[in-house]
């Protein structure tokens, strides 16, 4: 595993957004909230640069007429094709049958994501925690088949370090 | 905007997707480059005191409304995110934007623009139609062509007024910096219809392809039988629009009266053509007397006098189904487009499905736009 030292912390206030090259492979940092996030920065749809997206939350329905909308700010989305990506996970979240239906290609995933400590990986959060479905029900949103790399991010003597694996 | 000569240079641009792109390796001819000005004052130069006044005072009206798209986009101005100049202009408006993000970045030799803002098509007032149009076109060649050859601007047309159209394609049509005719699938009637012939003729006479791009303010609604809510079905909705433009330049015989008129349907994608084609054939063989002007079956005519942009590329979950789609409308039918800077561009190292092939891919990115737009 190799780490990069990205920027002291205080250039990567709340909103902000650094994107950074590591080991060849464009990689954006964002400071959501708070939180820090590190995503690969390079849409696994058309390859798009993820950096100039805007983030949004998940809006879904539980069935017609009812919606849910959460995770507010934490969906980055890509500034082409409107690939939407978990900053959590770096997973798409898009409902196979649906794309099929639409004729786009199901299987998107870019990016990841972590913080410091007590990071929730993609796959140990619950759909049902975001109040998607109830736990009979088969899941409205699958994760797609892809996963990008992922980068543990951590605030580590004041400056933010990017680790990347071997 | 600076208006400097073609940079090389894409330092801007020469970390990112930097295991993708690799500038020039073909020539890419792209035939759908949005390319626009920020505001009416960027026109003002070539627009008419008279109309430039109007504009300021009245302003656009066109048949669905006083704004140009009646539907909302996924995007501000369905543009890509990353397209927006720094001088705070639209995208497709800095010349140097266009270089460093598309031109240079891909390798694009020519890009052919397609203009849709300000552009006079669909005002329900005529002379404006007819006066914006004149203004865009001298727009494209003076601020956009003439300082880099690499666009070629379009003889945008006020095509529901087919006698203004023809002035316009002949006062420009000799002049090479201009590649083809520029009108939009949504038209107050379907526009194989005899009153817009002229424009063909036209077109014909000057070598110059007619290309119908998607959207326009026909004053019709978006389907058939009236207004979806959402922009997704707009988007699905501009196959049907292009099926309908096929559908109607075969059967009211265009191509019959115009044999050496080159069409392009732009940005409505492709996978629709097949099906298409086989139906208006069944149908004529069962009612060809009904349509005796026709001397040839429709799919003879459409292989022969219709091109599509690809994009926006279907996806379809198996990439051999597109593969198949390409095959039966044939590899030398297809032409690339990218539609920047719009949001749902297309990357021409990346939209295709990887079992087209090297040679194939060529052809839509390069060799059937020589063949088809007049370049040179």
């Amino acid at each position: 595993m190799a780490r990069h030292v990205i920027a002291p912390v205080a250039d990567l206030p709340v909103g902000a957004r650094k994107r950074v090259i590591l080991e060849g492979r464009p990689v954006l940092v964002l400071n959501i909230k708070g939180e820090l996030f590190a995503l690969s920065d390079t849409c696994p749809h058309r390859g798009a640069s993820l950096a100039e997206g805007i983030l949004t939350g998940h809006v879904v329905a539980t069935e017609p007429g009812t919606y849910v909308y959460s995770r507010e700010g934490e969906i980055l989305r890509c500034p082409w094709h409107a690939w939407e990506f978990d900053v959590r996970t770096g997973r798409s979240w898009c409902d196979p049958k649906h794309m099929r239906l639409m004729q786009h290609a199901v299987s998107v995933a870019s990016g990841v994501s972590l913080l410091e400590s007590g990071c929730v990986s993609a796959s140990e959060a619950p759909i049902k925690e975001r109040g998607c479905v109830s736990a009979s029900e088969a899941p409205l949103q699958q994760e797609g088949p892809y996963q990008a790399t992922t980068f543990p991010v951590r605030v580590e003597n004041a400056y933010v370090v990017v680790d990347t694996p071997d | 905007m600076t208006l400097d000569a073609p940079t090389r240079d894409t330092d801007a641009h020469s970390d990112e997707n930097a295991a993708v792109v690799k500038p020039n390796r073909l020539a890419i001819i792209d035939g759908d480059v949005h390319t626009a000005p920020s505001s009416l004052s960027e026109l003002a130069p070539f627009l008419e005191r008279r109309w430039l006044q109007h504009m300021q005072t009245y302003g656009s009206r066109k048949r669905h409304g006083s704004n140009y798209e009646p539907y909302p986009k996924a995007a501000p101005r369905a543009m890509r995110r990353d397209a927006w100049p720094d001088d705070g202009g639209l995208p497709g408006s800095s010349l140097e934007l266009l270089r460093t993000q598309h031109l240079d970045h891909y390798g694009v030799e020519v890009g052919i623009m397609g203009p849709l803002g300000l552009s006079g098509q669909g005002e329900i007032n005529l002379d404006l139609s007819a006066a914006l149009a004149t203004a865009i076109n001298e727009w494209q060649r003076d601020v956009m062509a003439t300082p880099e050859p690499r666009l070629k601007a379009s003889i945008v047309v006020p095509f529901e007024d087919a006698a203004a159209s023809v002035r316009e394609i002949e006062r420009l049509g000799a002049d090479r910096r201009f590649a083809q005719v520029f009108m939009l699938t949504r038209s107050m009637d379907p526009l194989g219809a005899r009153r817009y012939w002229p424009i063909y003729e036209a077109a014909q006479a000057y070598d110059l392809p007619v290309g119908f791009h998607v959207f326009g303010a026909g004053g019709h609604p978006y389907t058939g039988t009236g207004w979806p809510s959402y922009y997704i079905e707009e988007g699905a909705g501009h196959s049907t629009s292009c099926q309908t433009v096929v559908t109607s330049l075969v059967m009211e015989g265009v191509f019959e009266r115009f044999p050496k008129l080159r069409t392009v349907m732009i940005e409505g994608g492709f996978g629709w053509l097949p099906a298409l084609t086989w139906r208006l054939d069944k149908l004529f063989e069962r009612m060809r007397d009904e349509v005796p002007h026709l001397q040839r079956r429709p799919s003879e005519m459409i292989r022969e006098h219709i091109w599509l942009t690809t994009q926006p590329m279907e996806e379809p979950v198996a990439r051999a189904h597109l593969n198949e789609t390409m095959e039966w409308i044939g590899w030398d039918k297809l032409l690339f487009a990218s539609d920047y800077p719009h949001w749902d561009f297309d990357d021409p190292f990346r939209a295709f499905p990887a079992n087209v092939g090297d040679s194939r891919k060529r052809q839509i990115l390069t060799t059937n736009g020589k063949a088809v737009y007049r370049l040179g």
